[in-house]
């Protein structure tokens, strides 16, 4: 077999164990917060007898073990059963958060992924002059301002000073590609500009390790252009580190960005997640918690993969 | 020029002169912008309503856990929602007087004891079905069911017997109740085909607006109800609320126009954001308040000493200064306002007295210091009204220790759990609702364990009671036995604050007893 294929198949078995221990982990965490979706729901208009009711229609009255092999026997079956809270179908519902996610994280790195690795290229090939110095500054500003305080800049600037997009980000699946790129032109901004100063660094750090090869020496002897002689000599050999950097980036996009939907309205799983973990909504948590898991298990992978085929020497091991 | 001013006026109003050519006249008469902008609102109030055009509103408390089921209804959004689709027997009106709606007309037994609700005829569900009594009964039944998780479960408890008689839903009662009409205008009690006893979040309903789409947590869109039997409201083709829980995304969608109206304003950013143009914003007194509860039956606080200097030491002109930014006023230690019938204004106001409540703390015994346990989610701005509580406690000799507790979990954990904690009150229309909701010694939610049984003879007594000055009288008497030998610290009663865009709106009409005019500002209000 192929090392490669061998390594995917190997990863994926453990991605699978990985995702069980993280149920029973996320489980155990939404059973140790205190109270329970009963009271949650019913709030300050709590009583006894109205917990009571609700407790025993929820099923929560039975002991927690047995109500986790039930979720899990219903997963492995394709059932991510129904929010305790509204009743709603949860994989129905994920569907279309995650849907809507998915094309905010997309827009965002595909702007943010070429930006920050030209930027990493520009850098190096003008390291510690000028262009390097206004790069470093820029992007390091942009990570360190908080994500809200990004977005609230730029909705008064252009939501209510110079209106040019919504400050409400809100999408459905009515709208056409273009509408739907212009209502989340500022939360893509948003986050381009917290991810990039992140991957361009790893970038312009990742590509100065090999500047130092005799390689580098060799091509810049033979007269390549300097720019060249980076993209294609040094940029090759630093991919692996790069690719991981920005594998973390695309998870980022898709599982932290909560802070930037509530700023922006904008219906994606952050969002979502958070309302039913106040609500202790355990079918909702967990079916919440396995797609992120799953989503950061999976860009890993693919993260190792693309470092494998990037570098000979791992692709053709001895 | 008055003349001149408001002939333009009602032209503007009736479409005849744009807003802006208004404006420009009217400034050349001498007028100031706001000054004209009034006239032009109360010209447009005087044209009458104008039909058609969508309404999109950017509401707070709204979760992805929200049901279309009014049993469940618990935080604003669902509260918004289900107002602008549904109706109750009863609504109360801006002056706290009850007004007819599915109820044509009520009466009562001598006793206050048997209530006859005639049911009006014609109204029709949104599935074309006909509304009957027999619904109402059903739709009552599922409140009161013993195995119900409705809201409104606890005020359903005094009913002994419900029936249909021809057209009329009668309610008897296990003891006379003159407030009942008022108890059938709770938000949840709202009329569903069969009772929603099927299918309770089916979103059919008789209000003025039908459901489109609902995502919960993100959005819903609702169509005008042709066939809605009150033809003098429901002016927009279409009503679409936005969850936007975020206070600044909020106020930025109202600035830029994605949406005409808000809800929940910041008071600290009110006045900020009515310099904006063409923006109003609406304060409404109402009835909520926002509260320490001490436990009566839990030491020290069974000392009334020890309770009545804490009660003292609280400077309540200060938290309305700072908490609320001046859009509230002073309580009184008792539940209740002036926004409530039959209230008893002449009932003197306690004030901030550090060398009276120096005294009833050394009168007390009590030593040390005093424990109270606040969080954000208990009211915005508890942690500083905690903060400024023991700052003014202190100049009396009284050391406050502050606990911050999580936000989440706040309500499970810390309120009508520990002796001494920040929270609020959303208040009821009524005094004997906000009384039999959480002062007598029975009441489900007695969050300051307030065990009087002279307090609940004087509500029995008033309950029953159907001539008005003999009821207030009671009820003053009953508001100062709270305020004396209560766990209740009130001091401030806070506004429901909203916005709207006066150039797209009008026919705004501040109602205080809930947010954005009772939850009818879709119903009621029409595109400028």
């Amino acid at each position: 077999m192929h090392p490669v294929v061998k390594l995917v198949a190997q990863r994926i078995a453990l991605g699978m164990l990985l995702l069980l221990a993280a149920s029973v982990l996320i489980f155990a965490g939404t059973q140790i917060l205190p109270g329970d979706v009963a009271q949650a729901i019913l709030g300050q208009q709590a009583t006894p007898v109205a917990l009571a009711n609700l407790r025993a229609q929820m099923g929560l009255d039975q002991p927690a073990y047995i109500r986790y092999f039930e979720w899990l026997f219903g997963v492995l079956h394709g059932d991510l059963g129904h929010s305790l809270a509204n009743g709603q179908d949860v994989a129905g519902e994920i569907m279309g958060r995650l849907g809507n996610t998915l094309f905010l994280a997309s827009t965002a790195a595909v702007i943010a992924v070429p930006t920050a690795i030209l930027l990493g290229l520009v850098s190096v090939r003008y390291q510690g002059r000028w262009p390097d110095k206004v790069i470093s500054a820029v992007t390091l500003s942009t990570v360190s301002v908080p994500e809200f305080l990004l977005g609230y800049i730029l909705m008064y600037l252009f939501a209510v000073e110079y209106p040019i997009a919504p400050s409400v980000a809100m999408v459905d699946d009515t709208m056409g590609l273009l509408a739907k790129l212009h209502a989340v032109l500022l939360p893509a901004t948003v986050l381009v500009l917290v991810v990039l100063g992140h991957m361009m660094r790893m970038t312009r750090a990742a590509i100065l390790n090999v500047m130092q090869s005799a390689y580098i020496e060799t091509a810049e002897l033979k007269g390549i252009r300097p720019f060249l002689v980076i993209f294609r000599h040094a940029f090759p050999n630093a991919i692996s580190p790069v690719v991981n950097v920005v594998m973390i980036n695309l998870a980022y996009l898709v599982v932290g960005v909560v802070v930037v939907e509530v700023v922006f309205v904008y219906p994606g799983m952050g969002q979502y997640l958070v309302d039913h973990v106040a609500k202790r909504d355990v079918p909702v948590v967990q079916a919440c918690g396995l797609v992120f898991a799953a989503i950061y298990i999976g860009l890993n992978m693919l993260a190792d993969v693309i470092s494998i085929l990037a570098n000979p020497r791992l692709r053709h091991p001895k | 020029m008055s003349d001149e001013l408001s002939y333009l006026a009602q032209r503007a109003a009736r479409g005849l002169m744009n807003r802006r050519a208004f404006l420009g006249r009217a400034a050349a008469l001498g007028v100031t912008a706001t000054m004209a902008d009034t006239l032009l609102a109360r010209a447009a109030m005087a044209a009458g309503p104008k039909k058609g055009g969508t309404l999109q509103m950017g509401l707070g408390g709204g979760e992805s856990t929200n049901s279309l089921d009014p049993a469940l209804d618990a935080s604003q959004f669902p509260f918004m929602m289900l107002s602008t689709m549904g109706n109750m027997l009863t609504t109360v009106d801006a002056k706290g007087n009850l007004e007819a709606s599915i109820a044509e007309s009520w009466d009562s037994s001598p006793d206050a004891k048997v209530w006859t609700f005639k049911i009006r005829k014609g109204v029709e569900f949104h599935n074309g079905a006909t509304l009957t009594a027999d619904d109402v009964l059903k739709t009552m039944q599922r409140h009161s069911d013993k195995n119900s998780k409705s809201g409104a479960f606890g005020i359903m408890q005094g009913i002994a017997d419900m029936k249909v008689d021809g057209d009329n839903f009668v309610v008897t009662l296990a003891q006379p109740n003159a407030d009942l009409p008022y108890l059938m205008a709770d938000y949840h009690l709202i009329v569903q085909p069969g009772g929603g006893m099927d299918k309770p979040d089916a979103g059919i309903f008789s209000g003025a607006y039908k459901l489109k789409s609902f995502e919960p947590g993100v959005k819903v869109v609702m169509e005008k109800f042709a066939n809605y039997w009150d033809s003098s409201v429901g002016h927009f083709d279409t009503v679409e609320m936005l969850v936007i829980n975020d206070a600044t995304a909020r106020n930025a969608a109202l600035q830029s126009g994605q949406v005409q109206m808000v809800n929940q304003v910041d008071p600290k950013v009110a006045d900020l954001l009515k310099r904006g143009k063409n923006i109003t914003v609406a304060a409404a007194q109402g009835h909520g308040f926002y509260c320490f509860n001490m436990f009566c039956d839990t030491d020290p606080f069974t000392s009334n000493d020890l309770r009545m200097a804490l009660k003292l030491a609280i400077d309540r002109e200060e938290m309305v200064k700072k908490i609320l930014a001046g859009y509230g006023s002073v309580g009184n230690d008792m539940p209740v306002n002036s926004s409530v019938p039959l209230f008893d204004a002449g009932i003197e106001q306690r004030k901030y007295d550090p060398e009276k409540a120096a005294f009833h703390y050394k009168k007390s015994g009590h030593s040390g210091s005093v424990l109270l346990r606040t969080s954000d989610a208990a009211f915005p701005g508890a942690v500083d009204a905690a903060a400024l509580f023991q700052q003014s406690a202190k100049k009396a000799g009284i050391t406050l220790e502050i606990k911050r507790e999580p936000n989440d979990g706040y309500w499970n954990d810390v309120w009508n759990k520990q002796p001494f904690s920040a929270s609020y009150w959303g208040g009821r229309p009524t005094q004997d609702q906000m009384y039999s909701t959480a002062y007598l010694s029975t009441a489900d939610w007695n969050d300051t364990r307030f065990k009087d049984p002279a307090f609940d003879k004087l509500i029995m007594e008033a309950r029953a009671e159907l001539d008005p000055a003999k009821r207030k009288e009671l009820y003053s008497q009953a508001g100062t036995m709270i305020r004396d030998n209560g766990g209740l610290i009130n001091p401030m009663f806070n506004n429901f604050i909203s916005a709207y865009r006066n150039d797209k709106i009008a026919g705004w009409a501040d109602n205080p007893n809930q947010d954005m005019m009772n939850g009818l500002a879709a119903v009621k209000c029409w595109a400028a």
